[in-house]
Formats: C-alpha cells, structure tokens, sequence
C-alpha cells in the first residue's frame, strides 16, 4: 500500500460523489491508498492569470500545507497530492509552479499566510490520479481486472483542463494516450475521435447553456458517428455538461437521442468486479445501465 | 455586432500606446508578437458567440483600440487554453483575454448576477460552474 495525499475538491463531495466513491474503491483494489486531509479548502477552480494577482494563489497553496502535514505525521508517504477534479488539478499545479517560480510573490504568499504553522515548501507535487495509475503500470490495472468491459465503444474525453495549457497537462497536448491505454487495460474497445480535446464551454454552461449545448451536442455527435456508445471522462463540469446537459441538447436538437457519459473511475469499478455501491451508475444522467445490461455487463 | 461597428479611426501615436503597455503588463505577454495568422481564431471553440475573432482583439490592443474592452469577446472567452497551444508566436492570448477582462472587472463591473438563476438551477449545477463562473465573470 502506497499512502498518497488526496484532495477531492468541492464537487466530488456534492454532484460528482460518484467519481469519488468509485475512485476509492477502486484504487483499494489496486492498493493504492487515498487519504484525505482533515481539512482542505476549494482551490478556486480557476487558475488566476493576471501577473498581479498573488490573492487568489493563496487558496491553492494553503491545500499544499496540508499535504506537507500529513507527510510530517507520518501518514503519507510522499509529498503527492492526487486530484480527480480536472480543474482542481489545473488550478493546484499551476499555483504550485507560480510559488517555484516567482519569489515575490512565495514571500508575498509566506507573509500573508503568517499564522500557518507549517511554512510551504513548494516541494508538493501535483498529481491526477491517472497519473498515478500511468505509474504504478497498466499491467497491474490488467491484472485487476475481473469483467472486462467487452461491447463497450469507449470515447476518451479530455476536455481542456487535463491537457493544457503545454507543461501542466498529464499527457501530450496534440495526442494524448493515457484514457486510451486505461480503456484497453479494462478491456473495452477504444473509439477515437476529433472532439476529444474541444472544449465542452465549461462555466457557460451557467448563463450561456443554449450555447455550450451547442458545442457538447458537437462532441457527443462525433463520438457517436465515431461509433462510440459511451463517453468517459475525468472532469465533473464537463461530465454536466454532457451528461445532465443532453436535455438541454435534445430541446435544440430534437434529432439527438442520448448516450451515456460516466467517469473513467466508474469503469474501473466496474471491471474490477466492485458492487454497485463503488460503480455509483445510478447518479449518472442519462443511465448508463440500459446499455451495461446491453452488453451483458450488468444485470437487470 | 456592436455598436462601434466597421467605421473605426485610429488614434494611435508611436509612444503614446498606454492601452497596450498596461495589457502587456496585466497579461505579461508581448501583444507586438502577433502576425495575424488566425491560427487562434481557427480553434477557439466560442467563436459563434463572439463580435470580433480573437485575432483581431488581438490586433486592436495592438493598435491602442480601447473597444477592445467593449466586446462580446472578452466575455465569451472561457479560457480553455486552445489558442494558447496553436499560437506559433508563443503569446498566451487566455491571459491577454483575462487582462482585458480584469480592466473591466476591477471598475466593479459585473458581468453577470446569480440572481438571474432559479433556486433549482443553482441546486444543480455543480459548484465548480459556479465558483470558476463567478471568478472570471463579477468584481
């Protein structure tokens, strides 16, 4: 058992509870152990980008505190912190490289956060936890496996976050790899298409919903006519809005049917043989367990 | 469009560019950079929503155009960093957009108010939306 830092991150204890139980049901069976801080703060979802702004990096970095206690008590055992919540993750590694690399504002940062006890390193370092998974090998996530996910046409969706901007993303911006080799580690046939890495119009989907429906209905569509009949993906926002959202899509186009949108996590869950309380399928919209059932990988 | 439309007279004196020099410092990018080759306008996913591509606000902080600060664009941007990877000068145009916005927002200008949403929409979307709409949007 490695003992890793994790950080959920506000939704991953409200909409997106889903992709938390299965992702720690799921890394159990792997032995990889997920502890979470006695408390930890939103990071803020947004990476600050004005050259000015020290206020909001101050969130991000007192999370990193945290992690460096746990690693003096003696709980964890690196200085790790995994994420799940693509923007999380974003918004925790870049704050962490603007602590390394500007030292105006890390004592700007150490002065104002004067009554920490625990003075920031900056030596935590920011992980997804497909990352994780990259490291401890494929073949360890095959040997897993229980139910392989066979008849499902497996779309990887990126979206932006995990990717972008260069240097910060967990793969290679143009052409990444890492869903698709956990896809083929499950046992489920992988579908490429041209929309992995386009934006699902993310915090739009608040005031603009008729807009960012139009682009997830893009992405959904090429998925589909790709010959995918399931998307999977690693972010809460764009799995609302492509999964909650496709009542939105089907008001502007009537044509669209719907297809079901889950986190890699959950499939995971599911090839491992896990109960439904780990594969958590029943908050997703719309239900994946028509098709599950479908292709035999669950039962009515 | 808006109202400023097509008829623009430039005011623009070597040295006298305020407007870009404060975006360049905001942003931290090089605005001067940019040679117009779209590349950013090709793969910005928003485009449909936006009055002027954002190779041409570009090219408006180039020129010293404060209408900049008037688009639709600045606002409909969602900084999901396309642009930023396809750019072949290098120029983060997401932080070029933030700089802009943040000229704005920092004159207590909000851009949006939660009170335009339903209990039950507020009640279903996740925070994230919220939080990260809140942070690029209001004062």
């Amino acid at each position: 058992m490695t003992r890793y830092t994790y950080y959920p991150g506000c939704t991953l204890k409200t909409t997106a509870k889903n992709f938390e139980d299965s992702t720690l049901a799921s890394s159990e069976v792997l032995g990889i152990d997920l502890v979470e801080p006695e408390r930890w703060n939103c990071c803020g979802t947004v990476h600050a980008l004005a050259t000015d702004d020290v206020m909001h990096h101050l969130a991000p970095i007192r999370n990193m505190i945290r992690v460096e206690e746990l690693k003096a008590d003696d709980k964890v055992d690196n200085k790790k912190m995994v994420t799940l919540c693509a923007m999380c993750y974003n918004t925790l590694k870049r704050a962490n490289n603007v602590f390394n690399s500007d030292s105006d504002k890390k004592k700007k940062i150490h002065d104002i956060m004067y009554r920490e006890e625990l003075k920031y390193s900056g030596r935590v370092e920011i992980t997804h936890f497909l990352e994780i998974l990259r490291e401890e090998g494929w073949d360890k996530v095959k040997a897993a496996v229980k139910k392989p996910l066979k008849g499902l046409k497996i779309a990887p969706y990126y979206g932006c976050l995990l990717l972008r901007p260069r240097g910060i993303g967990i793969d290679d911006t143009d052409n990444p790899r890492i869903l698709e080799d956990l896809i083929e580690a499950l046992g489920g046939e992988v579908v490429d298409f041209s929309h992995k890495q386009k934006c699902c119009g993310s915090y739009h989907t608040v005031q603009m919903k008729e807009a960012v429906a139009d682009l997830s209905h893009d992405i959904l569509k090429q998925a589909e006519n790709a010959g995918a009949n399931i998307l999977v993906t690693a972010c809460p926002l764009c799995e609302y809005n492509l999964g909650p959202r496709q009542s939105q899509i089907q008001k502007q186009y009537p044509s669209f049917e719907s297809i079901p949108v889950v986190y890699f996590t959950q499939l995971m869950a599911l090839a491992f043989g896990l109960g439904e309380e780990a594969t958590a399928f029943e908050a997703n919209k719309p239900d994946p367990m028509p098709l599950l059932t479908e292709v035999g990988l669950m039962e009515k | 469009m808006s109202s400023f439309g097509s008829k623009q007279i430039l005011r623009f004196k070597p040295g006298e560019n305020d407007f870009k020099e404060r975006v360049n410092e905001l942003s931290g990018e090089n605005v001067d950079l940019c040679f117009q080759c779209g590349a950013c306008s090709s793969g910005c996913p928003m485009t449909q929503e936006m009055d002027y591509l954002p190779s041409k606000i570009i090219r408006m902080v180039q020129l010293g155009m404060e209408e900049a600060l008037e688009s639709k664009t600045i606002w409909t941007c969602m900084t999901c960093f396309n642009c930023e990877v396809r750019c072949p000068r290098g120029i983060d145009i997401a932080n070029v957009m933030e700089a802009l916005r943040q000229l704005v927002l920092r004159k207590k200008h909000n851009e949006v108010s939660l009170d335009d949403l339903s209990p039950e929409e507020l009640r279903e979307l996740p925070q994230i939306a919220i939080i990260s709409n809140q942070r690029k949007l209001t004062a």
